[in-house]
């Protein structure tokens, strides 16, 4: 069983967003962690391949950076990497990372495609799926319990107010939401043995992919931060007689009970 | 030339779901601006009767496609049906829920229709003939502004409880489409194997109007039960901090912070929250936030409207009788 593992570096979920003075993003002193939904990816990628044994790829694009995500994926077991970094990679949308992936994945042989189903930081949730689509392949969405056996996966995933169990033959796309597993840590013998595991490292070039290729088709135009709310109304008094108040505060003041 | 604001209708037991008539309120705004019609697409089986209220609620005509094969959704065959319709037809605009069906099928067909996608939009505005769309980034912590400049269609999924629909209006009529329906069993790879429904009457935690949320002041999964008991009296649904799901006292799926749900409910009750970044992250955009907690210091307080810090236990019960009573009174 040969699985692939998309894997995206993101800020750490406690990071204070901050803007900086030419209106972006602020990168400066931020913890990087691997996307949380994607380590439920890695950790089922693991398990399969403890299952019914085979080789786990993880696929990482972005800044230099990147490299601790994947050396850390290597660290909890996976088998080698593939990482794009590339400056002309800055600017691009989903569209453009989609497209990337799948240049990478068109060269490598496998039966399944894990992801997570969002990233914490853009939450945008389409890279993978884009994925899908451009290889031309099924998948399952948001899944919370998957089982691989003779060529087609079985998953369980989330619905509004339940939950389906659907499948599709393999290969396939599969995007993790919490619940599916736990993901593990890296031990001390998985980072010494993680040093020696293959990383290959491509930029567009090599993709044969050019910038006019990844053009983006959706443009950020400006950032801003959440205006501080004032400050609220601390209601006085004992149990009883607070939630009274309260009661009558949300009925009168706010008008939303 | 793409021309059109089309909207895609999502229903449920027989119903058209409240994020529709939402998504037809942004739609008329935009055509407002733009002059051009707004349609909504409408796949199902047996669902010829929910065209009325969607022309009630502001679509100028609806694409109907009514077929077994649509019965349940799957990604191939409706996004097969909405890319080809929309190749076809050059709709400039094409605006979806974003709920777990809108998000699934969006990405898809803009990948198909090879144009952008702006996925969990909270606002829109039309400058100089430029579509711009607001969208949380990291969870809420911050907000984008993104334009898609030249692929067409723009598509885009809104997030439940960001617009108003409109007042519906009677004798407004829709113009039905009847959209032929040429999907071949081999365009299908996912099986449906199983459905299994939550048995609750309780609200969608991400469409839901008043939330009850319990974090790890909670101490035990038992006591979800006091927040149940004030969630049915508001008709509100139940949320949890990540200490109450990794504690294992709530299921995943009721978790709201940055690596759960996000909301944006018009009331938030925290209860036993001490309101971390993460959680923070995932509920601070709600229109009113009451949190009772008896640590004073808790960050949950710097985000709250109403604050009562006090034992939950002796505060939520009486709270939930107060509320029965004022109600019942109305």
């Amino acid at each position: 069983m040969k699985i692939a593992v998309l894997l995206k570096q993101t800020f750490d979920t406690e990071a204070i967003i901050s803007l900086d003075s030419n209106g972006q993003i602020n990168r400066q002193g931020i913890n990087l962690i691997i996307n949380p939904y994607d380590e439920f990816a890695i950790e089922e990628a693991l398990r399969i391949k403890e299952k019914h044994g085979g080789e786990v790829t993880i696929i990482s694009v972005g800044p230099p950076e990147i490299q601790d995500a994947v050396f850390q994926a290597l660290a909890m077991g996976a088998d080698k990497a593939v990482m794009v970094t590339d400056d002309a990679l800055a600017g691009t949308d989903e569209y453009g990372i989609a497209l990337v992936i799948s240049k990478v994945l068109g060269n490598q042989e496998f039966d399944l495609l894990l992801s997570g189903w969002r990233a914490i930081d853009d939450g945008s949730a389409q890279v993978a799926l884009r994925v899908a689509e451009i290889l031309g392949l099924p998948h399952v969405n948001v899944v919370t319990r998957l089982e691989i056996e003779e060529g087609k996966a079985t998953a369980t995933r989330e619905i509004e107010g339940g939950y389906e169990v659907i499948e599709v033959p393999l290969p396939a796309l599969i995007t993790a939401q919490k619940g599916l597993n736990e993901p593990r840590y890296p031990t001390m013998k998985g980072i010494m043995q993680a040093r020696k595991k293959p990383i290959k490292k491509l930029s567009l070039d090599e993709l044969g992919l050019d910038t006019a290729k990844i053009h983006p088709k959706v443009k950020t135009t400006s950032y801003f931060l959440p205006t501080p709310k004032p400050e609220g109304k601390i209601i006085p008094g004992g149990p009883a007689e607070a939630a009274r108040e309260l009661c009558r505060l949300m009925r009168e003041e706010a008008k939303v009970i | 030339m793409a021309k059109g604001i089309w909207i895609f209708a999502e229903h449920r037991e027989g119903k058209i779901k409240k994020l529709t008539y939402e998504l037809l309120s942004a739609g008329r705004k935009i055509a407002e601006k733009t002059g051009e019609e707004v349609s909504a697409l409408l796949f199902g089986k047996g669902i010829s009767g929910l065209v009325d209220s969607l022309g009630k609620y502001g679509a100028d005509k609806v694409y109907l496609a009514d077929n077994e094969k649509l019965a349940k959704y799957t990604t191939d065959f409706y996004g097969k049906m909405l890319s080809e319709l929309a190749k076809k037809n050059q709709p400039s605009v094409i605006l979806l829920g974003c709920t777990v069906l809108g998000r699934d099928l969006a990405a898809r067909v803009a990948q198909k229709l090879n144009t952008g996608l702006i996925s969990d939009s909270i606002g829109l505005e039309l400058n100089n003939g430029q579509l711009t769309f607001v969208r949380p980034i990291y969870a809420g912590k911050a907000f984008a502004k993104v334009v898609c400049p030249e692929a067409r269609p723009i598509m885009a999924t809104i997030r439940p409880n960001v617009f108003v629909p409109g007042q519906p209006q009677a004798g407004r009529r829709a113009e039905v489409v009847t959209v032929p329906v040429n999907l071949e069993k081999s365009d299908l790879r996912q099986i449906i194997k199983d459905v299994i429904m939550r048995s609750s009457t309780r609200p969608e935690l991400t469409e839901a109007k008043i939330i009850v949320s319990g974090g790890r002041g909670m101490k035990g999964p038992e006591n979800f039960k006091i927040l149940e008991e004030l969630a049915d009296v508001l008709g509100a649904a139940v949320g949890a901090s990540r200490a109450a799901v990794d504690s294992g006292w709530i299921d995943h799926s009721f978790q709201v912070g940055q690596t759960g749900k996000t909301v944006a409910p018009t009331l938030y009750i925290a209860c036993g929250i001490s309101g971390s970044t993460m959680h923070l992250a995932g509920m601070s955009s709600s229109k009113y936030i009451v949190a009772i907690n008896n640590d004073p210091d808790a960050n949950i307080f710097k985000v709250a409207d109403y604050g009562i810090v006090g034992d939950l236990f002796e505060v939520v019960p009486v709270l939930t009788e107060e509320c029965k009573k004022l109600l019942a009174t109305q």
